[in-house]
């Protein structure tokens, strides 16, 4: 495994100062006249917040788009589970917020591991997002005066999350949803839904297509066009239990990556403060209750040791609060990585609560005495009744339990300033490039960077990419790279059928996630990686020689489609393993025990780690090749976070 | 507290489209701090580890947000627990020695794939007819130029929480899908965003509807088995818009 520094990592950062470079950029990239935008053929595959905008974006531009799912329907993309809100730099609070501030509050959130002139685009299309969706329809939360209303997020000392009841993910993703459902009926998005992507198809290095298939009749499709663009999410169940559904999966983005698309920073993985704790082992996901909560719920754990007291009899003065006490200036509010590690920090010094004593309290009492039940209950009443109906408490009368889980995935296929993979031709958008959140994402950002991608940035950067190949058609399927990919598919779906082992896709998924967690999970060392790189290896083989897949190949089979996604996690499981080796820091959500600064906070080498790791697929089994794109900072100084 | 129990399962197993189905009995141990699903995961694990096919049951999210679970239990879409999707719901609704007869949402338009897994497709078409607001990306402007009354934004909340899961049809006597086209009609013409295509939507999303869907005879039962519970009134609030739109929907000259 060589490190290389790499001519073709070329991130194409237009040049200008940080707020001309896009607006630079805008005027210089090559046009598809309107005319000719019908003469070309985008896959969008994915159909969440990034997917949807983009195909809608793009259908209304005139472009011919294929829409892929491999839900039901467009709506069921995990997006739509996004509870806390989306920040836009409005300042409608005038209390000093700015694009400027919020590219600012992005790049130290991430710790300082993201490309200063994408982070700064991200905040100025922000406003643009909360513009669009307010006149699509999308339900914000109000004032009593009819504007739009705000609450703050972690990491972050102003008021800019736009919220729509605790369901804004839903709000926004149907806003979308509604958008691209409007260019279907019109004719202008074609889409294709119960069809999953199996491999990304290239031709003299460019990509002209993909092979799907059928979740229903199990056909294998070749579908060719000008640009591909993946927008499938991020990789947070390769950990098993995490707030991911139960779908979520890395294989659209895996499968691009063995043909050739770089993946970066994988080992980055953010751990979500607040999630409901597993109540036994058999647990199928954890449930996210949203970082809002965090405004008016005051976590604390008992200050004796084992204490199996209920909350209400532990007095005022047995009881830590310990993020006020660490961090003063943000209290309850500093950022997931912080909150999250300080979480386990008490547990594992044996402070836990609940009958498994896996969680802390999140404690809403003196909220409740202050502003009301109703208020309260206003704002959070929909996360109340989940948590109620999933663990039978009342968090109105009994904290919260909260432990971390894992969430979001800062890692994902390289991009460069046009979304563009290191695959000609193909663009990775949403959660599922590597571009925004650095080592760690702010709260309420995801949607953001999700929105900003589909519908204002790939719409102008894809039309750069495109020029060029006016009037060439795109690759027939009959061409050789699609019959073979094609047979190829089909094989792979044979093979599992033909194992016939002893044991499930879900017992091996569940091992792989618990491997994952405890040595690539919340706080990482050297030793412990490396037993993950051999423990995850062995328990790959005996996938492939003892996972039972029964059923057809041409029918509806759930165990089939998991057998793939699963294959793909043990894959990526590996690289995560490696890159979490090389990068000798901590940074974020990636913290080395043997990095920590004298206080227990994560410490970075700036000197030897402020890039991108990117790392090039070579063959199966043999470790992949890790290029380097260094992060140039010229707008921001690069300080030891602090949150006190 | 959580304790073991067992529960006998009768469960619909149905291997295509057109083959005829018929119910299945197991057992299964639980604890009952776990999901209705999670027990039906353990079921499938059993059955794979014997070399028999899994069941095929669909879910997503496991929060009640994205709409994909939805089955009927004991004759209930989404089983015992109020305004709780199939996913949200645990096994301590149930006690030891309980029969529980789960089966796919029965309706004309929702033709069964698989075991529990049924077709909705004619939901997307609803919204493909109308189900939006024509506002091309870019075209927006400043959010805060059109104040919106609280009050109609929190109406429009509630009727655009709908999570599209169809409970709402498999509940009622004719398969009806007022509910689901009423909450997103509503959701729209509360706000002064969906003014303009009001009334060309209304006509043009109820056409659909009708295309697919039984009718209307307010039995109410969409609101019990409603995860969201979306309110009924939503329903005679686009009926009264429908009425309205037969006569806004006349060219200008026609109208009185």
């Amino acid at each position: 495994m060589g490190t290389n520094n790499n001519p073709v990592l070329d991130p194409r950062v237009p040049s200008g100062s940080l707020d001309e470079k896009w607006e630079n950029h805008k005027f210089s990239m090559k046009l598809v006249n309107p005319n000719n935008k019908r003469k070309f053929d985008v896959i969008v595959v994915g159909t969440g917040l990034a997917g949807a905008s983009a195909a809608a974006s793009l259908g209304e531009l005139g472009y011919k788009v294929k829409a892929f799912t491999f839900h039901d329907s467009p709506r069921r993309a995990h997006s739509i589970a996004a509870q806390g809100g989306i920040n836009a730099a409005k300042n409608y609070k005038n209390d000093g917020d700015s694009v400027y501030r919020l590219f600012y509050d992005t790049i130290k959130g991430g710790d300082y591991r993201s490309r200063e002139a994408n982070v700064h685009r991200l905040a100025e299309v922000s406003t643009n997002i909360i513009d669009q969706a307010t006149a699509q329809g999308v339900p914000f939360a109000r004032e009593y005066g009819g504007l739009l209303d705000n609450r703050s997020f972690g990491g972050a000392q102003v008021s800019r999350t736009f919220y729509a009841r605790g369901q804004t993910g839903q709000q926004l993703l149907l806003g979308a949803y509604s958008a691209m459902m409007r260019q279907v009926a019109a004719g202008s998005v074609e889409l294709h839904t119960r069809s999953e992507l199996l491999d990304v198809v290239t031709k003299d290095g460019k990509a002209c297509g993909i092979v799907t298939r059928d979740l229903l009749s199990g056909e294998i499709v070749a579908h060719s066009a000008h640009a591909v663009v993946l927008a499938t999410g991020g990789y947070g169940n390769v950990y098993f239990l995490s707030t991911n559904a139960m779908m979520s999966n890395v294989t659209a983005a895996w499968r691009a990556h063995r043909r050739g698309a770089f993946f970066a920073n994988p080992c980055y993985t953010q751990i979500h403060p607040t999630c409901i704790p597993a109540s036994d082992d058999f647990q199928s996901k954890l449930t996210l209750m949203s970082e809002s909560l965090r405004n008016d719920g005051r976590i604390w754990v008992p200050e004796a040791f084992d204490d199996s007291r209920p909350a209400h009899e532990i007095p005022e003065s047995e009881r830590d609060y310990y993020l006020e006490t660490k961090y003063p200036a943000f209290g309850n509010l500093v950022p997931r990585d912080v909150a999250s590690r300080n979480a386990k920090n008490v547990v594992d010094q044996g402070h836990g609560v609940g009958p498994l004593k896996n969680g802390v309290y999140l404690d809403f009492s003196a909220a409740i005495q202050r502003d009301g039940h109703s208020a309260i209950s206003a704002k959070y009443g929909n996360l109340f009744d989940m948590y109620e109906s999933i663990t039978g408490e009342n968090p109105y009368e009994v904290p919260m339990r909260i432990y971390p889980a894992i969430h979001y995935t800062m890692g994902g296929v390289w991009v460069d300033y046009n979304l563009m993979t290191t695959i000609p031709g193909l663009y990775a958008i949403g959660e599922a490039n590597f571009s925004d959140h650095g080592a760690n994402r702010l709260g309420a950002s995801a949607l953001m960077q999700g929105l900003a991608d589909g519908y204002f940035v790939l719409p102008y950067t894809i039309g750069d990419g495109l020029a060029d190949q006016l009037g060439e058609p795109a690759i027939s399927t009959d061409d050789p790279v699609f019959t073979n990919a094609v047979k190829g598919i089909e094989d792979e779906t044979s093979r599992w059928l033909s194992i016939n082992g002893t044991r499930s896709v879900d017992y091996f998924h569940r091992e792989l996630g618990r491997l994952v967690w405890d040595y690539i999970g919340m706080s990482r060392n050297k030793e412990g990686l490396e037993k993950a790189v051999s423990e995850i290896a062995a328990l790959k083989e005996e996938f492939f020689n003892d996972v039972r897949v029964l059923g057809s190949a041409d029918t509806l089979n759930l165990s089939l489609e998991k057998a793939g996604r699963v294959s793909d996690f043990f894959e990526l499981a590996e690289l995560m393993a490696q890159d979490a080796l090389k990068r000798e820091e901590s940074c974020g959500g990636h913290f080395r025990e043997e990095h920590q600064t004298p206080e227990g906070e994560a410490q970075r080498d700036d000197e030897n780690f402020a890039h991108v790791a990117a790392w090039e697929w070579n063959e199966q089994n043999v470790l992949q090749t890790r290029h380097v794109e260094e992060l140039d900072f010229e707008n921001v100084t690069l300080t030891q976070r602090s949150y006190k | 507290m959580s304790e073991m129990i067992t529960v006998n399962l009768k469960i619909w197993r149905q291997e295509g489209p057109d083959t005829k189905g018929v119910f299945e009995k197991y057992t299964q141990k639980v604890t009952t701090e776990a999901s209705f699903l999670e027990m039906i995961d353990l079921l499938n694990e059993e059955l794979n580890n014997q070399g028999l096919e899994p069941i095929s049951i669909e879910s997503d999210c496991r929060e009640g947000i994205c709409g994909t679970c939805g089955v009927m239990i004991n004759g209930q879409a989404h089983g015992p627990r109020k305004a709780t999707t199939t996913c949200q719901l645990h096994m301590r609704e149930f006690s030891d020695g309980d029969e529980i007869v789960i089966e796919p949402f029965r309706a004309g338009s929702f033709p069964v794939i698989r075991d529990l897994v049924v077709d909705r497709s004619p939901f997307d078409q609803i919204i493909e007819s109308g189900g939006y607001i024509s506002v091309n990306t870019g075209a927006a402007s400043d959010a805060n130029l059109t104040p919106v009354p609280k009050e109609a934004a929190d109406q429009a909340f509630d009727a655009a929480a709908c999570i599209g899961c169809g409970a709402c049809v498999a509940a009622c006597p004719n398969s009806a899908a007022q509910l689901f086209t009423s909450a997103k009609l509503a959701h729209m013409a509360l706000l002064p965003q969906g003014q303009a295509e009001r009334w060309k939507r209304t006509e043009s999303m109820v056409g659909t509807m009708e295309e697919f869907f039984g009718s209307c005879t307010n039995h109410g039962e969409c609101h019990e088995a409603c995860p969201k519970e979306i309110s009924l009134d939503f329903i005679a609030f686009m009926n009264r818009d429908y009425m309205k739109a037969k006569v806004k929907n006349r060219a200008l000259s026609g109208q009185r």
